[in-house]
């Protein structure tokens, strides 16, 4: 479809500001260059946007089993008391904000009683940011030992790919380690990898194939007694919250994604919040300001010499931490372990109604999710895990993450999360089988699914061999 | 208590049967039994929507929200026109991940290649990203480019954002990089001390001050010294002063914050990156390019994934998957509501409100700090900050921020002339 900058007309404008009503001043050295941003109606807008809408798959459209994503429901709650004009009219460097202050100060309480950490900081926007902050404090904490020669990470080679790249922008060189034929972390492998450069050890559990890994407490002895710290990736907490925390795994630092496990919306790719909770002995390298309740009112107050600084401006994003809070508050003691074993249970019954057709990796219990690999089918018939993800899409629904983790051949990784029925389970399960059947029949065919999307299977190849990244002009 | 779980207790019941398990406790048999909670969460019970609804209401009833704003710093209050909520509150841009799935993702890889396409004509660059966290980590991010293994050192002046300075040190830190701050001098950055040792300078326009810096200059002599040059830029000022690109800047990126979204105490806020076509593929994250599909239709998707996490794990330009895409199309559809011509008066009235704001302060005793021009932001001396700001709050003024014995005041188009009129009384009062 059109562009906003082919739908353009010169001279057509919104009516948006009165005249300026104090003199008209302008500076010395003004921009020459030409402003072409579009001209339109709000009419030419709201209907371009409305069908830019139309072309987008969101929770609301359908059943979105994004592996490692937790796709789950976002409540309307939560973003009606996210848009109170008491939240998002209040300047980040105001007094007067004892309400914004005790959001923070009581998530973090709440957050910290999930995971079983003692300290926690929102400044970080996402999990990748979180991973960074908390590699940080790895950091920090073996510098302001002297420890100095600590400079590795290591990572399973099961780990989201943002776990390598977090332990580099720290300035850390990576081990990778494979994991064991069961999927979790080779025991014998990670004491081999363990040494006097260990600086920590990054870890899901459950881990990206959907299995709680029942050596965790191994796991995080072993890298504790090589004087390494264990980091835990908090993108699948939605397993365990309520029933078991990272804090009592042995797990030294976290980072959630309040973007998946605690129901915010993802906006099509952010705005995410991903916290960092650590035990006491790191709160002091926690950036940002720290929030105490003295003198019957919250606080902001400067964290000592010891923090590492700052990862972001201010106090991270406030209004997303105001959604979790907000879900926190509507689910309580009760509903947290609640949410955590119905996403179990949904999984293992969509696992379980795939599993006579599909291969799954996981043949025992699966967590939150499991991962289907095409490895046999791709070999026989040339039929590809994203030849199924394609013909998903026309069942109406989002398809799996595909080819991950990368220690699976041709994987699809399934996660339904609590948020959705046994209706909708029963659907997508239909639909996973009949498409096996077409796959079957006509391997040929599944190779141009999808058949009823706006546009087919876009050229890869050439956008990136010629990269078109902006609208160019006729001019 | 709510949950959001559809399926009913009998549902619940039948689907562990089918898929063989006894309870719901059954399903955890791999977790060890030590590790399993013995107790419940120590949290409240949960809430009924009525009764979350109203502890929130009564939460941000607490904070104080003030009928005029002087205050910027970092964070700008700007008139937000209606389309741009309606918008971006639509269900499928709200609930969708990133479009990992171009074929039914048309729609949000389209608003990121118009986003790339209008801060590219702000910032007078060649391409630019699909967005980072904020500002700040847009700065950190672009040093971050810059790396080499041979030089260490990077160069900040020392009129740029508290915060951001704060993360740029953070991120060279962990990357085992020194951070040189330039000292300022009047008000701007004195360049006396760069050198050919480092990889980068960074500087701000306009800067903390709000003083609008000579960008064209700084270039010049910082790419005498072999260094890249980047620019945190605010983007109204873009509209009215040259552009990066027109100063000779390689690395152009800014809080978007101003661009329709509201204070919100922080954020989400927007950082923007745009950078010359040299140093495209060094930039960080998400880039969304136009392609077609078999039959020849325009179609969008996610590309040079080359640089990314997923693809080059430790290798990456950098670790960034999540990005604020969300505000990034609010960025969209603001500079759409305000069209070319809304852009450079909203620039036009920020520069001449603050002018009038400053003649009406230093006739009222606070003087202006430093000679050089200014954007929306400008620096008075002050005797007791404190005390004039707690005088304007009784009468539900934000002042402007106390930096260094004075007062860092801002007006943007939203401040009428009878509010800085009222504002000037108070403080000659």
């Amino acid at each position: 479809m059109k562009t906003l900058f082919e739908r353009s007309v010169a001279g057509r404008h919104c009516s948006i500001l009165p005249a300026c009503d104090v003199p008209l001043k302008t500076p010395d050295h003004v921009r020459t260059a030409p402003l072409r941003l579009p001209e339109l109606s709000e009419t030419d807008i709201s209907r371009h946007y409305t069908e830019l809408a139309k072309q987008t798959f969101g929770v609301n459209d359908g059943f979105y089993p994004l592996g490692s994503c937790t796709m789950k429901y976002n409540p309307k709650i939560n973003e009606e008391a996210a848009s109170l004009a008491g939240f998002t009219e209040v300047h980040p460097s105001q007094d007067h904000v004892q309400g914004c202050l005790e959001v923070l100060a009581t998530a973090e309480k709440y957050l910290c009683e999930i995971t079983g950490m003692n300290a926690m900081t929102f400044q970080p926007a996402a999990g990748a940011h979180g991973e960074l902050t908390g590699l940080m404090l790895i950091k920090r904490y073996h510098e302001l030992r002297g420890d100095s020669a600590r400079n590795k990470i290591i990572v399973p080679d099961s780990a989201h790919g943002t776990n390598p790249a977090s332990s580099a922008m720290c300035g850390f060189t990576v081990v990778n380690i494979p994991s064991a034929e069961d999927g979790c972390v080779d025991l014998d492998k990670l004491r081999e990898a363990c040494g006097e450069d260990t600086a920590g050890l990054m870890l899901t559990n459950p881990n990206t194939l959907g299995i709680f890994d029942k050596h965790i407490r191994e796991i995080t002895d072993i890298v504790h007694e090589a004087g390494g710290l264990c980091y835990y990736d908090g993108a699948n907490l939605n397993a365990v919250m309520g029933i078991a925390r990272p804090g009592d795994m042995g797990f030294d630092c976290i980072h959630l994604n309040l973007h998946k496990s605690f129901s915010t919306p993802h906006g099509g790719g952010g705005p995410g919040s991903g916290p960092v909770g650590c035990k006491s002995f790191l709160e002091a390298y926690l950036p940002g300001e720290k929030i105490v309740f003295a003198d019957g009112r919250y606080q902001l107050a400067e964290r000592g010499e010891e923090s590492i600084g700052a990862v972001r401006s201010f106090h991270g994003n406030f209004l997303v931490v105001v959604k979790a809070f907000t879900y926190l508050l509507t689910l309580g003691r009760e509903g947290v372990p609640k949410v955590a074993q119905n996403a179990v249970l949904n999984a293992n019954y969509l696992k379980h109604l795939l599993e006579g057709t599909y291969e799954v990796t996981n043949k025992g219990v699966c967590m939150h999710e499991f991962v289907l690999t095409l490895e046999r089918e791709k070999k026989e018939t040339g039929v590809s895990a994203m030849d199924i993800a394609k013909a998903l899409q026309d069942y109406g629904m989002h398809p799996p993450t595909m080819y991950f983790p990368l220690n699976v051949h041709e994987a699809l990784m399934v996660e339904p999360t609590e948020t959705e029925s046994k209706e909708t389970l029963d659907a997508a399960a239909a639909a996973f089988l009949d498409i096996y059947e077409k796959a079957k029949a006509d391997p040929e065919a599944m190779h141009h699914t999808p058949l009823h999307s706006p546009i087919g299977r876009p050229d890869e190849v050439k956008a990136a061999r010629h990269p078109v990244l902006r609208y160019h002009f006729d001019d | 208590m709510g949950s959001y779980i559809p399926s009913t207790l009998k549902q619940q019941e039948e689907m562990l049967k089918e898929a063989g398990f006894s309870s719901l406790d059954d399903l955890y048999r791999d977790v060890p039994e030590d590790l399993k909670l013995r107790n419940a969460l120590d949290l409240p019970e949960g809430l009924s929507e009525l009764e979350t609804a109203k502890r929130l209401r009564r939460l941000a009833a607490e904070n104080k929200v003030y009928d005029s704003v002087f205050r910027g710093a970092g964070a700008y209050k700007h008139y937000i026109p209606a389309i741009v909520k309606s918008v971006v509150s639509k269900e499928e841009f709200v609930t969708a991940y990133t479009p990992y799935q171009a074929e039914i993702s048309q729609g949000v890889l389209q608003s990121i290649f118009e986003y790339q396409t209008m801060i590219c004509e702000l910032t007078g660059m060649d391409v630019a990203n699909a967005s980072v966290y904020d500002g700040a980590v847009a700065a950190a991010e672009a040093i971050s480019m810059c790396r080499s293994p041979k030089k260490k050192k990077v160069f900040v002046s020392g009129a740029v954002h508290p915060d951001t300075l704060k993360v740029i040190r953070t991120y060279c830190w962990a990357a085992g990089e020194e951070v040189c701050v330039l000292p300022v001098r009047d008000g701007k950055t004195d360049l006396s001390g760069l050198d050919n040792e480092g990889t980068c300078l960074y500087v701000q326009q306009p800067n903390y001050y709000g003083v609008i810096e000579d960008l064209k200059a700084i270039s010049e002599t910082a790419h005498g010294e072999g260094l890249t040059v980047i620019a945190g830029v605010e983007p109204f000022a873009m509209c009215l002063l040259e552009t990066p690109a027109e100063c000779g800047v390689d690395i152009a990126v800014g809080e978007g914050q101003p661009l329709g979204m509201p204070l919100s105490f922080g954020g989400p806020y927007l950082g923007f990156m745009a950078a010359t076509a040299k140093l495209m593929r060094k930039l960080p994250g998400r880039i969304v390019g136009e392609t077609e599909d078999a039959e020849g239709r325009r179609a969008f998707v996610l590309t040079l994934q080359a640089r990314e996490q997923h693809i080059r794990r430790e290798k990456a330009s950098s670790n960034i998957c999540s990005n604020e895409a969300l505000c990034a199309l609010t960025a969209s559809v603001y500079l759409a509501a305000m069209g070319p011509e809304g852009m450079k008066e909203a620039a036009l009235q920020c520069y001449s409100k603050a002018h009038y704001l400053a003649e009406g302060l230093e006739k009222a005793g606070l003087r202006r700090r430093y000679e050089a021009d200014f954007f929306n932001e400008f620096v008075t001396d002050c005797d007791d900050p404190e005390a004039l700001l707690a005088k304007l709050d009784e009468k539900g003024i934000l002042g402007g921020l106390p930096v260094d014995n004075g007062i860092l005041w801002c007006a943007t188009e939203i401040n009428s002339k009878e509010e800085m009129d009222a504002l000037i009384r108070e403080v000659a009062a």
